[in-house]
């Protein structure tokens, strides 16, 4: 596994370091990828970060550890981020969130024991007329409610099942 | 009629063909027609002010910077993150030339090299789909270099965040797209002058909304933008409507409408029937909340109006809470908000909503004591004005106006046997 030479990321990275007047500013976009290759921001994507910008590990890791969507240590294969800020709560997220913990078996910010799903709380995601939500892999799940989302952890878990392809 | 949600009138206008045939980049035409000053002095003369928050006259803050400069950006502000907020997001799902040709005329403006996008990283989705849309635009010309035979060369490109509040600060978004900590700068200089904004350069700072009204502007006049609204408010808001009423959702309805029209009409009243509204916050979680009396249900939803009940309309994000609502948990909501928000740069913020966190939960266990309210109060009202952006101030607001306004909401978790402490 690798970011450097990897025929599937030189393109966007390329197109990451053109569009910005220093290497610098590019290090969000390349955390992106180097968490897309190794399932979160680990030491290696790390290092390869740095040494394409021409920064420090130090200093790509700070910024890695300041913004909340770099995972820093591995996770499940779905992120599924909850939001219980307030619009989100008064539309009863707390609960619904509670429930689906006890439904993984898990504590804020854990992984279930299949490896599969990692749950955390989040702030807001602009989609506060459409609660309860979630995002899962940064994508929205809106309107949702307990047998809904029961349904679609069989089908993501169905989904894991299959074999990769491509 | 909309002006920004042209989404809900017109299927497709998400694309380009169906924009172009809606009166898409007449706009911008009209515009590149005229001198980079004359945009500038009608979107002044248009009344707009800025939609993120602040409220600041867009035209003013498009004239400050310097023409002589070389070098020049504009960065829209796409974070969209305050408690509340979904507006910006449905503009750019079902809108996004609108906004596209909002910032290409902002940028013929002031001359700029390059738009940045920014977009808080939730909006994965958004960012490749507006990608999408300026490579469709660039093989038509309106992109890249001599847009549309004009002369005039622009770039526009998107920047996805991370998780991060503060970044939809100006000056800490600028640090994030610089690839540094997404924390306040110190100002002056200021972003439009040059050594505060993007690179050290003059930079203009708009949000989604604000840009998305400027092709109305220069295509119907800037009268016929003034006399929607009232006079220091002028064209339509989007309200975004969350919490307690029958229809949540986004209303774009002129800034001259009344919080009663937006919450009963629009929004269906309650949610429950037999539970009144108790109270809302306006402006997400940073501005005063206000309980919904007659008086405030009979404001007008503009700058000037908000005023006047010791409020703010700020981005617009109506949070409205019925009777069965605690103020000290919805203190307690919007604190944690902040105390996970808060960068961590200015000591009177970072220490301020970590503590305020603390003391909240612990009254709302009912360990609490009455001190423990006037000492919540006390800190937040040492956070504002001590922060080198407003982030401090947000933090301090729902703690002091929930004790102002709600004071039995706290009394009641620190009366009784539970106040004597454990």
């Amino acid at each position: 596994m690798a970011i450097i030479g990897n025929p599937k990321y030189q393109e966007r990275i390329q197109h990451h370091l053109a569009k910005y007047e220093t290497k610098r500013s590019a290090v969000m976009p390349l955390l992106y990828i180097a968490q897309e290759e190794y399932g979160w921001v680990n030491p290696e994507g790390i290092g390869e970060v740095a040494q394409i910008l021409d920064l420090d590990p130090t200093q790509v890791k700070s910024i890695a550890g300041f913004y909340t969507m770099y995972s820093e240590k591995p996770k499940g294969k779905f992120w599924l981020h909850v939001c219980t800020d307030l619009p989100c709560a008064l539309k009863g997220a707390d609960d619904f969130y509670a429930w689906l913990k006890d439904e993984l078996g898990v504590d804020d910010g854990g992984t279930s024991a299949d490896g599969l799903f990692t749950v955390e709380h989040v702030m807001c995601l602009a989609a506060c007329d459409k609660a309860p939500m979630l995002q899962c892999n940064f994508r929205y799940v809106e309107d949702l409610d307990q047998d809904k989302m029961r349904d679609l952890l069989a089908k993501w878990r169905e989904e894991a099942a299959q074999p990769v392809s491509g | 009629m909309h002006i920004l949600l042209r989404g809900r009138d017109i299927k497709n206008i998400d694309q380009l063909d169906v924009y172009e045939k809606h009166d898409g980049f007449v706009g911008l035409k009209a515009s590149l027609a005229m001198t980079p000053a004359e945009v500038i002095d009608q979107v002044k003369a248009s009344g707009l002010r800025g939609r993120g928050g602040a409220g600041f006259p867009t035209g003013v803050k498009w004239s400050f910077i310097p023409q002589h400069e070389p070098v020049k950006f504009v960065a829209v502000n796409a974070d969209e993150s305050e408690t509340g907020t979904f507006k910006d997001r449905e503009i750019m799902e079902a809108n996004p030339y609108q906004l596209i040709e909002g910032s290409l005329i902002c940028a013929y403006a002031i001359q700029a090299k390059a738009i940045y996008i920014y977009l808080r990283g939730e909006f994965w989705d958004i960012g490749d789909q507006l990608d999408e849309c300026i490579e469709r635009l660039r093989a038509k010309g309106y992109v890249g270099e001599n847009i549309l035979g004009s002369g005039y060369d622009c770039e526009i490109y998107t920047h996805l965040g991370a998780g991060a509040y503060i970044c939809g600060e100006e000056s800490a978004m600028l640090n994030s797209l610089e690839g540094y900590l997404g924390q306040p700068r110190v100002r002056p200089p200021f972003p439009a002058q040059k050594g505060g904004g993007l690179y050290k350069e003059a930079t203009v700072v708009n949000n989604v909304e604000t840009l998305t009204n400027v092709p109305f502007i220069m295509r119907e006049g800037a009268d016929a933008f003034k006399a929607i609204g009232t006079e220091q408010s002028a064209g339509n808001k989007i309200y975004c409507v969350s919490g307690h009423v029958k229809r949540p959702g986004n209303y774009e309805l002129p800034m001259s409408t009344t919080f009663r029209e937006l919450l009963y009409d629009h929004a269906g009243g309650p949610l429950h029937d037999d539970r009144p509204f108790k109270a809302m916050l306006p402006s997400g979680g940073s501005g005063p909340i206000v309980p919904l009396t007659d008086e405030v249900l009979d404001t007008r939803m503009s700058y000037e109006d908000c005023a006047d009940i010791d409020t703010i309309i700020g981005s617009a994000s109506i949070i409205v809470m019925d009777e069965t609502v605690d103020m000290t948990w919805v203190a307690s909501k919007v604190t944690k908000f902040f105390e996970h928000e808060s960068c961590g740069k200015c000591t009177p913020c970072r220490e301020g909503t970590y503590w305020l966190d603390k003391v909240i939960d612990r009254i709302l266990d009912g360990r609490g004591t009455p001190e423990d309210v006037k000492r919540i109060a006390d800190v937040a009202e040492n956070m504002q004005g001590t922060t080198l952006c407003a982030l401090g101030d947000f933090a301090a607001n729902p703690i002091i106006h929930t004790i102002r306004r709600f004071p039995d909401d706290f009394a009641q978790h620190v009366q009784g046997e539970a106040a004597a402490g454990d």
